[in-house]
């Protein structure tokens, strides 16, 4: 995989004591965007550079503007130049199109690479909240631009930006009775797109490592008769099994540090939670209930607990049982049949999928089961996965059943619902 | 019931003389049905005792379930049986028992009930004499649907099925 060159990373300016005025905080579903200014970045007459400012900017613009807590101040209006931003923003003048946050940047050449120097003010405080330059080669000018958005979502929001992360997911194409599905990643955005599977195969439930270079799945092999989980190498592009068992192996996740995976195996009609370590592929049982599908683990944040879907009381429900041992203790209560839950990476919150009433809802509820909300229905939604920064939850989203199967994201408040750019068809995104 | 099946098997033997179905029958005219209804397909395509088609649709290759459920009802058990009757006369295929479910549930649950529905089908299979050394299962969940799924009970019906298919 591409590597981002960072020959360096400086800070520009001085004013880098942070004001806490413009930090949002965004715990209720009523909120404001907060209005931001972003100055087309310039190339200083270069066409090449200019070229790679114009789109510089523009990602920008799109990775602020989705993620909803930002509203981009229409650029007709902008009263300055982004290299007067740089020099001294006229505040004044800033404030009286409500704009709250202003960015400004510039495009160098560095030897064969581009140096992109950027600055974040607060115009109400009049003080600078970021200032970066970074090295990169042309061609990753993307990330640079990710990571420009991920410093200002950072300084504005108080949580780290998701903007320069990659989605891996299942495409899919094909009618129902002749669907193809393969593993593909792209980064959130969309951009990048690349298929990471031939589709000779079925492929299901792919789940990123924790350092995101490695992707667990089940594949179904060769004219899908053998099921077998495999491991992805993203360095290396290659796929490699985990090993012959007895058994059904799938719904695979990796533990916090990546050593292990957490698993469920269905043999002889009963559905046990496993652990299998990476290194010696042995495996050991978490879970004996006779008869039952204990199915769809996941570690919580700190590794000490595990949460999974469990029809043991009759329905899937959901249940937390602690690493060490000890009985899973039930945590849904509400109505309906309760699948694939995911511990957020900030430990506060389970993403499901609720089955009911002939539909399908995507929530969350805190891990003693309280708290519980929807924050999307429809026809088929399932398999959430959460922004690196447990802000976001991304899943597989088919609102009605002549609809595609698409992949959408909500903000874990409920607003900023969208669809997320994917070629084709797609489920089961992992982030 | 033995009666019934070398019944069926001799008016499939009859028929038998213009060869045995073509290989994608198994996947077009797979039966778990009623007599009535295999002995009408039978007299619509013969098939040869003994071969794959035979055991689809004189036999019946499938039986099927309740919605989120993975009880072999009473036709699937005399289905089973037949299979396993059929089977022991024909000892040199090995089987696999393909578990499905229709659409409306999750990918992840619907592997570990698929795989369920197979297993408690090769279980009737295992009881009635047969080698659970010739029995394979795997699972598909709902991800590799029989009939297309428009919303009407019959087609999903049809997707909550545990299929022998013979190896």
């Amino acid at each position: 995989m591409k590597k981002l060159l960072f020959t360096f990373l400086t800070v520009l300016g001085l004013t880098l004591n942070v004001q806490a005025d413009l930090r949002i905080n965004v715990t209720e579903g009523t909120f404001k965007p907060v209005p931001i200014a972003i100055t087309p970045f310039e190339g200083g007459g270069d066409p090449q550079l200019s070229q790679a400012a114009q789109e510089i900017t523009q990602v920008i613009t799109n990775d602020l503007q989705s993620c909803g807590l930002f509203k981009v101040v229409d650029p007709a209006a902008y009263i300055q130049s982004a290299k007067d931003v740089m020099n001294q923003p006229r505040f004044a003048d800033w404030k009286i199109l409500h704009a709250e946050a202003l960015v400004g940047g510039l495009v160098h050449r560095q030897g064969s690479n581009l140096q992109i120097d950027f600055r974040l003010f607060d115009i109400f405080t009049e003080t600078q909240l970021a200032g970066l330059s970074l090295g990169s080669e042309p061609a990753n000018w993307r990330r640079v631009a990710h990571k420009i958005a991920d410093e200002i979502y950072e300084k504005i929001t108080g949580d780290k930006g998701y903007f320069d992360t990659r989605i891996v997911y299942i495409a899919e194409s094909g009618s129902e009775m002749n669907r193809k599905y393969r593993l593909a990643i792209m980064d959130q955005d969309g951009a990048n797109h690349q298929f990471l599977s031939s589709g000779n195969s079925m492929v299901l439930t792919p789940r990123l490592s924790p350092c995101r270079t490695k992707i667990a799945y089940l594949d179904f092999g060769k004219n899908n008769k053998q099921p077998n989980l495999q491991l992805f190498d993203l360095q290396t592009g290659q796929s490699s099994s985990l090993g012959a068992i007895q058994g059904l192996k799938m719904t695979p996740r990796f533990s916090n540090d990546g050593s292990h995976l957490i698993l469920s195996i269905a043999d002889k009609g009963v559905t046990s939670l496993y652990t299998m370590d990476l290194g010696s592929k042995q495996l050991q049982r978490l879970t004996t209930s006779a008869g039952a599908i204990d199915v769809s683990p996941c570690y919580s944040h700190d590794g000490t607990k595990i949460v999974y879907s469990s029809d043991r009381g009759g329905k899937p429900q959901l249940y937390v049982k602690d690493v060490n041992g000890g009985e899973g203790e039930r945590i849904s209560f509400g109505q309906g049949w309760y699948h694939n839950p995911v511990w957020s990476p900030r430990g506060d919150l389970i993403a499901f999928t609720r089955q009911h009433a002939g539909g399908f809802s995507i929530g969350v509820m805190r891990p003693d089961g309280s708290g519980e909300r929807m924050l999307d229905s429809g026809y088929l939604l399932e398999g959430p996965t959460w922004s690196p920064n447990g802000r976001e939850i991304m899943y597989t989203y088919q609102p009605h059943s002549k609809s595609k199967s698409l992949l959408a994201s909500v903000d874990i408040v409920g607003f900023n619902k969208r669809n997320v750019n994917i070629p084709g068809e797609g489920s089961y995104p992992t982030w | 019931m033995r009666l019934q099946i070398t019944g069926l098997l001799a008016a499939a033997s009859l028929l038998s003389a213009c060869g045995p179905c073509p290989e994608d029958c198994v996947n077009v005219s797979g039966q778990g049905g009623l007599p009535s209804e295999i002995a009408a397909v039978a007299a619509e395509s013969p098939c040869v005792a003994g071969s794959q088609a035979d055991f689809v649709e004189n036999v019946g290759d499938r039986v099927f379930f309740d919605f989120d459920r993975s009880t072999v009802r009473p036709e699937g058990i005399d289905t089973l049986q037949r299979q396993a009757a059929w089977l022991k006369t024909y000892t040199n295929y090995a089987v696999t028992i393909n578990g499905h479910c229709d659409k409306r549930g999750t990918v992840e649950y619907n592997l570990a009930l698929g795989e369920r529905r197979a297993q408690k089908a090769k279980d009737q299979l295992v009881a009635a004499g047969i080698d659970p050394a010739r029995i394979k299962v795997v699972s598909y969940g709902k991800n590799r649907p029989i009939v297309e799924q428009n919303g009407d009970e019959w087609a999903y019906q049809q997707n909550r099925v545990a299929i022998t298919v013979l190896d």
